[in-house]
């Protein structure tokens, strides 16, 4: 079996749990809501004034919900110790790892599918004439978060107070993906293109998630086996 | 023939040495008993040779790939929210099985689970979950087993389904490591016996007619207090 094989596999795997239990899912999907609701009342702008911190708002809302999902990704392998079996089988890790970071980003995904509407409902905003850039900024800022998120998940998944520790660290290093997701955003909502100077954002993204991805899928032999 | 290879191993947790340049050489179609006392390091150096830890100090040589060994930890290793077959099969795949239907298939006959195949993990018994996590672990026809207390907390059912696939599995020359308290199960198919004291092998040798009799003789004659 291919490393990327076993990493759909394993995917294929932590989805279809996911979906018996909706354990992540509904909770991280109802949060992103009440957010979204809290939001709304909590700032009394115009409508111009809304569109300018568009991206801000979406970002925080999807940056806290992804929290909850790629907090699962490996805390899900405790009960029962497989985690043990996952690392004694002849699997890779980075595929073990790409499969599990895999399962969070489509979940994730959804949550931000399920969102997005609420958002534009809720704040008045006009996304669809923009949806074409948006989901491209989307899938990379999802993915960089995704990536980062899960290898921190591996870090953490023995602590004790593993629910505090990765906003703690995960926010802090997805700061630089977070500007260029809020900036993209916001410019896209604004009727500007990601063309110009607003490419800036989308190279930023390919850049984090590059270096990230990297950085993660070679490190993991020595997160997972300690 | 050397089937796996512990040599002068140390590992630390913090500054306590839970294995203090343990050496242990288990033969090829061997069957070593790992005895000791709470403590003494015995999941330590089983993890450490199921490739789960890293020594501090010291090697571990095997003479199969990941994909030869099989181990049974303290955990079942089994997902409550798959069925019995999809556990398996998701297993077959990692472990790199030629058939995984046919040999998942098979494995739950030999453990008397095809009646509840499409079951839920989550929805059986104790005994059940136990015999689900056996079969998984004898899947892929492993030449090296390493069972971590493996006939703790077992049902009548399971202990003779574990013995009986033990019995197979030494018949057709694979090497089986089990670490125990149990040493009446052990020594009915150990062919060799480990006492380890404090992170030290005291003792590693074939199991004598004495250690049958007498449970306690091998600590009174190895043991610390000797």
């Amino acid at each position: 079996m291919t490393g990327l094989s076993t990493a759909f596999a394993i995917a294929r795997k932590d989805l279809r749990t996911e979906f018996r239990t909706k354990e992540s899912l509904n909770a991280s999907a109802s949060f992103a809501l009440v957010i979204l609701v809290i939001f709304s009342f909590a700032f009394n702008l115009e409508r111009d004034e809304f569109y300018a911190i568009s991206g801000g708002l979406l970002w925080l809302v999807y940056s806290f919900a992804g929290a909850m999902i790629v907090n699962r990704a490996f805390s899900r392998e405790l009960p029962n110790d497989c985690l043990d079996v996952l690392i004694t089988s002849p699997a890779p890790g980075w595929a073990i790892f790409f499969g599990k970071a895999l399962a969070a980003f489509c979940l994730l995904l959804i949550v931000e599918a399920i969102s997005l509407p609420v958002f534009g409902l809720f704040y008045n905003i006009q996304w669809i004439n923009a949806a074409g850039p948006l989901v491209l900024i989307i899938l990379l800022a999802t993915w960089g978060m995704t990536i980062v998120g899960a290898a921190f998940s591996a870090v953490i998944v023995n602590v004790r107070l593993r629910e505090l520790m990765l906003p703690v660290l995960l926010y802090p290093i997805l700061i630089p993906l977070l500007i260029a997701a809020m900036g993209g955003t916001t410019a896209l909502m604004n009727g500007e293109g990601l063309s110009g100077d607003n490419f800036g954002y989308l190279r930023q993204l390919i850049v984090f998630d590059a270096i990230y991805t990297a950085l993660a899928l070679y490190m993991i032999e020595f997160i997972l086996v300690f | 023939m050397v089937a796996i290879e512990a040599d002068r191993v140390w590992k630390y947790f913090g500054d306590y040495p839970a294995l203090r340049g343990a050496s242990l050489q288990i033969g090829k179609g061997s069957c070593m008993a790992l005895l000791g006392r709470n403590g003494a390091g015995k999941t330590t150096l089983l993890r450490i040779l199921a490739n789960l830890s890293r020594p501090t100090k010291g090697e571990i040589k095997a003479a199969v790939g990941k994909s030869g060994i099989g181990y049974l930890g303290h955990g079942i290793g089994v997902y409550d929210d798959l069925s019995a077959t999809e556990n398996l099969l998701l297993f077959g795949e990692l472990m790199g099985v030629a058939d995984p239907k046919k040999s998942a298939a098979e494995a739950l006959e030999r453990v008397g689970l095809t009646r509840v195949k499409d079951g839920l993990a989550r929805e059986f018994s104790r005994g059940m979950r136990q015999r689900l996590a056996v079969a998984r672990a004898f899947l892929h026809r492993p030449e090296i087993l390493l069972l971590d207390e493996p006939f703790t907390s077992l049902d009548d059912r399971a202990i003779a389904v574990l013995q009986s696939l033990l019995q197979d599995a030494l018949a057709s020359g694979a090497t089986i490591v089990m670490s125990t308290h149990q040493i009446r199960e052990a020594m009915e198919l150990a062919t060799d016996v480990a006492l380890l004291e404090r992170g030290k092998i005291v003792f590693s040798g074939p199991r004598a007619g004495e250690m049958v009799s007498d449970p306690t003789w091998l600590y009174r004659t190895y043991g610390e207090s000797a």
